[in-house]
């Protein structure tokens, strides 16, 4: 352990800033993001800060050559209700807000999260592990670390075995779809807790997908967390995402022949014909209006 | 083969994999002759009384033995996580409820709690201890109809008639103060949709005093009864580590000895300040599951009799006008709905109000950009809630970690080398909700 602070320590995380007034406003959020790191991101224009290279908030060998990649985490937005196309006379038309990044965390990061990523970076590199973590970001009170795809399955392992991680439960697997035009728009979530130490922690995988024909994959954790199959299973009905290693990825809550992932962005809400028993039912906007 | 006649409207047919039968009643020996092996792989469900619910079950069995379980689901996917993310973050509660339909009060908990993480905001004092109130309430009642329906599967009939009639009083108090038996929508980002009626305190002490009276039945019923003894010690094994691997929580969980509780290890509303326990067993079997149900709800009436006695008269929304719900409820003479002087104050007096009120129910109000996830204790685990904000006035993502969908994933292991006759009682102790598992 090198930089600890106290439980409270107030860098990176936003909770104590928030709970004003006027918590909410009315305003779009991400400029109004509370935390010094939010502001300078925001200042950004919503990209990434450069980060020298290997020296991601202390993370030795396991940052990512080259600095941190930008975990995209929504799109831009534009005008007051994102109404286009409708010679909107409101005047805010021009409001340009950008896509919301999540900003890396700067040491000290406070309370227990400069324990768990110190522990799980000399855990990492004891397994000869490196190149692991992208980024470290902290937003009201949690800890998410970013995750190079190839190396998901290891650091699951380390962060169930290691004696001083202890995630031995695997809460959920699950994806989030970031919209159609956001580059690496697909990321594969991993909520872990450790019961021992009492601690949940956030595992996200950007996927490199660019929303083509062919499926995004990522190493399925199932041979570490057994109870992670009917998540990914459920991923990959819903977001089409491919877990390479899983025993048996099928669909399972849409049926086995059914096209498509209902969940991607790209994906209409309703308005899909139906078949059943051979005959094909249209979607509710077509159907026979009996008024 | 020797089918005497063919059955007009359950045909055997072939397929790759052997003869398919459809069984309409009668004895297996029409059916099953000395040709075949006794290897069978027998579908159950979805349409069966004693699956939980829409549930399907494909079991290989060796006589009566099951060497293969596997169950298959989606039969009430409803799409509720998609569609969250087409309404505003207050519309969502109404879509949340209805996952889990036993304990709708436990998904708004989880989906509230989170979206107030995300605002950076906490509901009211009164606000919670009612949450905290109806929540146990709920859960009373979700545990009984898990012994009614677990009862009725195992053919102790009479613990079905005893449970749902006990669950009809939850039902009924849930009525009287929240508006509706199920599906509430009655927890809101920031507080509750409305305060609780006026005569609250004098039906909750009905609610305690009938409990206490007929509570005691359960364990003259049920507990030391052989039979049921006998249909559930030692059925459905699962110890701990095997909770662990296969992500198992709530009672199946306890019921293995780890006093888990998310009440207790991370506490919310207040949770931290009653009086309670958190019952746990060893025997880590269908035996142990009821026992720990049961002493459960004596818990939760602990819990709800602590909160009646600590509710003070204040808010139950808090003060931001940019997130409270801008009309308050009341019941006219047409049904329920926005207060007169509300209407009178937008139509009549205050174009502002009006155009705040508009602006509030129709677009929703913005929540700053970020995910969170948080959980409650259900009473079927941890009830976990995945919240993505694009700083928008929708959710980008709502994921739902359904205890039912994950504890399900347990049954091949607690019955797989048992009796057919034990799948039954291992899938009744797990208490799968389908709504909640398909979602």
């Amino acid at each position: 352990m090198t930089e600890r602070t106290g439980p409270g320590g107030t860098a990176g995380t936003s909770k104590d800033d928030k709970g004003g007034a006027e918590p909410t406003g009315g305003e779009q959020s991400s400029a109004e993001r509370s935390g010094p790191d939010h502001e300078e991101h925001a200042a950004n224009g919503g990209t990434a800060p450069e980060q020298g290279e290997g020296e991601l908030a202390g993370l030795g060998d396991q940052a990512v050559e080259g600095g941190t990649r930008p975990a995209p985490a929504g799109r831009t937005r534009e005008g007051m209700f994102g109404v286009r196309g409708s010679g909107d006379t409101s005047g805010f038309s021009g409001l340009r807000l950008p896509a919301y990044v999540p900003a890396p965390a700067e040491r000290p990061f406070g309370g227990w999260f400069d324990d768990v990523v110190d522990d799980l970076v000399a855990a990492l590199d004891e397994r000869g592990t490196r190149g692991a973590i992208q980024q470290v970001t902290i937003d009201r009170d949690e800890l998410t670390l970013y995750i190079a795809a190839d190396e998901i399955l290891n650091v699951c392992r380390t962060m169930r075995d290691d004696a001083s991680l202890r995630f031995e439960l695997c809460s959920a697997v699950s994806a989030v779809d970031y919209g159609v035009d956001v580059p690496q728009r697909m990321h594969v979530v991993y909520h872990l807790l450790s019961m021992t130490y009492r601690k949940r922690i956030r595992l996200e995988v950007a996927l490199d997908w660019d929303g083509g024909e062919a499926n995004p994959h990522v190493p399925s954790v199932v041979e570490v967390y057994p109870t992670a199959d009917w998540h990914e299973r459920e991923t990959w009905d819903m977001f089409g995402i491919v877990f390479d290693g899983h025993p048996a990825l099928t669909r399972i809550l849409m049926p086995d022949d059914w096209d498509g992932h209902p969940q991607r962005k790209d994906y209409p809400l309703g308005g899909i014909p139906v078949e059943y028993k051979g005959a094909e039912i249209p979607p509710p906007d077509e159907r026979r209006a009996y008024s | 083969m020797t089918t005497p006649e063919t059955d007009l409207y359950a045909p055997e047919r072939e397929t790759t994999e052997g003869t398919v039968y459809t069984v309409t009643g009668g004895d297996w020996d029409s059916i099953v002759d000395s040709e075949h092996d006794d290897r069978i792989v027998i579908n159950m469900g979805p349409q069966h009384p004693s699956t939980h619910g829409v549930l399907r079950l494909v079991l290989e069995l060796e006589g009566e033995t099951v060497t293969q379980a596997r169950s298959v689901i989606g039969y009430l996917h409803t799409g509720i996580e998609k569609n969250c993310e087409y309404r505003t973050w207050t519309q969502g509660v109404t879509f949340v409820t209805r996952a889990d339909y036993l304990a709708p009060l436990f998904n708004e908990a989880a989906y509230v709690k989170g979206v107030e993480k995300l605002l950076g905001i906490e509901a009211p004092e009164r606000a919670q201890v009612i949450r905290v109130m109806l929540m146990e309430i709920n859960r009373i009642g979700s545990h009984l109809v898990c012994l009614a329906t677990g009862g009725m599967e195992l053919g102790a009939l009479t613990g079905m008639t005893a449970g749902f009639r006990e669950r009809e009083e939850v039902l009924h108090l849930l009525e009287y103060l929240t508006g509706l038996r199920m599906n509430h929508a009655f927890f809101r980002p920031g507080g509750l949709a409305q305060d609780l009626p006026e005569d609250w305190r004098e039906k909750i002490d009905e609610f305690i005093k009938v409990f206490d009276e007929r509570l005691g039945d359960y364990d003259k019923l049920l507990t030391g009864q052989p039979i049921w003894k006998q249909r559930l010690e030692g059925v459905g094994y699962l110890p701990i580590d095997g909770c662990l691997a296969l992500g198992a929580t709530g009672p199946i969980l306890r019921s293995a000895g780890l006093a888990w509780d998310q009440r207790v290890v991370e506490p919310y509303w207040g949770y931290e300040t009653y009086d309670f326990e958190v019952p746990t067993e060893t025997g880590a079997d269908c035996y142990s599951r009821y026992l720990v149900r049961v002493a459960e709800i004596h818990e939760s009436l602990k819990i709800i009799k602590q909160a009646a006695d600590r509710l003070e008269p204040g808010p139950v929304m808090v003060e931001d006008r940019k997130v409270a719900w801008p009309a308050q409820l009341s019941i006219g003479s047409d049904g329920m709905g926005n207060t007169l002087e509300h209407v009178r104050k937008i139509m009549g007096q205050s174009m502002e109000s009006l155009i705040h009120h508009f602006k509030l129910v129709t677009e929703g109000f913005h929540v700053p950009a970020g995910q969170v996830y948080t959980c409650v204790e259900s009473p079927r685990g941890e009830l976990g809630v995945h919240l993505v904000s694009d700083g928008g006035t929708r959710p980008v993502r709502v994921h739902m970690r359904e205890p039912s969908f994950v504890n399900l994933q347990t049954m091949p292991a607690m019955s797989e080398g048992g009796m057919v006759a034990d799948v039954i009682a291992a899938v009744a102790s797990i208490d799968p909700v389908m709504g909640g598992v398909d979602r």
